[in-house]
């Protein structure tokens, strides 16, 4: 049987190959055919997910919710050290010093991240900030959302913290955080569906055992680093289970 | 420096350093905590002990009850336990007593910790709140408060 791996859109672009190696290294391990799947749209993907095209994926915290509770998805990992944070960001030269400093009908560049987005309004809130009373600009990437912070066109913008440090210097002399979120058990995790385990020959553990020792031999440790990840960490259920939990607590 | 009883809904009570000065909520993170269906603290987050003042010995196995306030009318956490117990989210202003006698305000989101189907706690994540909503909440608790006294 044919599996199918996907990437949450919001990876950096610089790891593609790096998915590919992983993906190559996975199929080697595991004896099974897999194929990778990748995304340019949240969209599209949920859309494949819903449809049940997916049986292995490196989901958002956001997908790992509907994943986990409405598909029987199972947690295997997540990367160390690599948790997902947000920033609200200004034109280094505009008086906006904290997030109060930002009032109603403020122009907010986004990037079509949902759960950057999620953490982003819930940091403006402090200012009384809402979907109601801002205007929302949505843009393609995060330099994007930059670029709308340096001409001045908006007031702040929201970035993945990842996203902002992987910036030119030049970018970064430009654009400054005002407000950056400290979560750390918000994470993306590698998730394995059910029909994977139905139909293929390994089980939950010994998915797990295969992710968490893969940096211990030369092969799996520089298959993760051109993911840019240093090792996986185990995740179990209620790990996963307690994120979403988390998450939830951000929907009204 | 003042001391002031508290009376709990356990009919216990404790004396406690109650101070008017307001310690900020730290910038950009959640302050975590859960408990077990009683309400009981089994997990905190770093920010929970610092914004508590107590280590996370003294907090672990203690009731949530543990971060009153004298200025929180009883009817709010009424409403709160209310809400929990039919594992529906809960959220509102909450003013908190840290152990140094000093406060905290936070915007909370209690939800039930539902697994399998079975409720097997809750979890309380506490974000920055707008000082535009604290402002409205101390008129507001005033109020409670005065009605629950008389
Ligand atoms: C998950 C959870 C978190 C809670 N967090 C707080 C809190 O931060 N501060 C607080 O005063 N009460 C909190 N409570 C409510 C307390 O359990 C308790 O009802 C409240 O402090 C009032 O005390 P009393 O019921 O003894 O009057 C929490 C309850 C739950 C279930």
């Amino acid at each position: 049987m044919k599996f199918t791996m996907t990437v949450s859109p919001d990876f950096s672009p610089d790891y593609i190959a790096g998915w590919y190696i992983f993906n190559t290294w996975l199929q080697k391990q595991t004896n099974e055919s897999i194929h990778l799947e990748l995304y340019n749209s949240f969209e599209k993907q949920r859309e494949d997910i819903k449809a049940g095209k997916i049986d292995l994926i490196y989901a958002n915290p956001y997908d790992a919710s509907m994943l986990i509770r409405d598909k029987g998805f199972v947690a295997i990992a997540a990367p160390d050290n690599k948790s997902d944070e947000a920033m609200i960001c200004v034109n280094n030269e505009s008086d906006y010093h904290c997030v109060e400093d930002l009032k109603e009908k403020c122009n907010i560049a986004t990037a079509d991240d949902p759960e950057v987005s999620t953490i982003g309004m819930i940091m403006l809130e402090p200012a009384d900030l809402n979907a109601e009373n801002i205007t929302v600009l949505e843009q393609k990437n995060y330099v994007m959302v930059a670029k709308h912070l340096i001409n001045g066109s908006a007031d702040a913008g929201f970035f993945l913290k990842e996203a902002y440090d992987d910036m030119s210097k030049f970018i970064k002399s430009q654009v400054r955080p005002i407000v950056t979120s400290q979560i750390s058990v918000i994470k993306h995790s590698f998730l394995v569906g059910p029909s994977f385990f139905e139909n293929s020959g390994i089980n939950e553990s010994d998915f797990k055992e295969l992710l968490t020792t893969m940096h211990e031999n030369m092969k799996g440790l520089s298959t993760l680093e051109s993911m840019g990840f240093s090792l996986w960490n185990e995740q179990s259920q209620e790990d996963a289970e307690f994120m979403i939990d988390l998450m939830d607590t951000f929907v009204s | 420096m003042s001391k002031v009883t508290i009376n709990y809904y356990d009919k216990t009570s404790e004396d406690r350093e109650v101070l008017d000065e307001e310690v900020p909520f730290p910038e950009g993170k959640l302050i975590v905590s859960r408990t077990d269906v009683e309400g009981n603290i089994t997990h905190c987050n770093q920010a929970f002990i610092e914004m508590s003042g107590f280590t996370e010995n003294e907090l672990i196995g203690r009731p949530h009850y543990i971060l009153r306030h004298p200025d929180m009318p009883a009817a709010a956490f009424g409403d709160l336990w209310n809400t929990i117990n039919t594992k529906t989210k809960w959220s509102g202003y909450v003013k908190n007593l840290r152990k140094d006698g000093k406060f905290y305000w936070v915007y909370a989101v209690v939800v039930a910790n539902v697994r399998e189907g079975k409720l097997v706690g809750f979890a309380s994540v506490r974000r920055k709140p707008s000082r535009t909503k604290i402002n409205e909440c101390i008129d507001l608790y005033k109020t409670m408060l005065a009605e629950e006294k008389s």
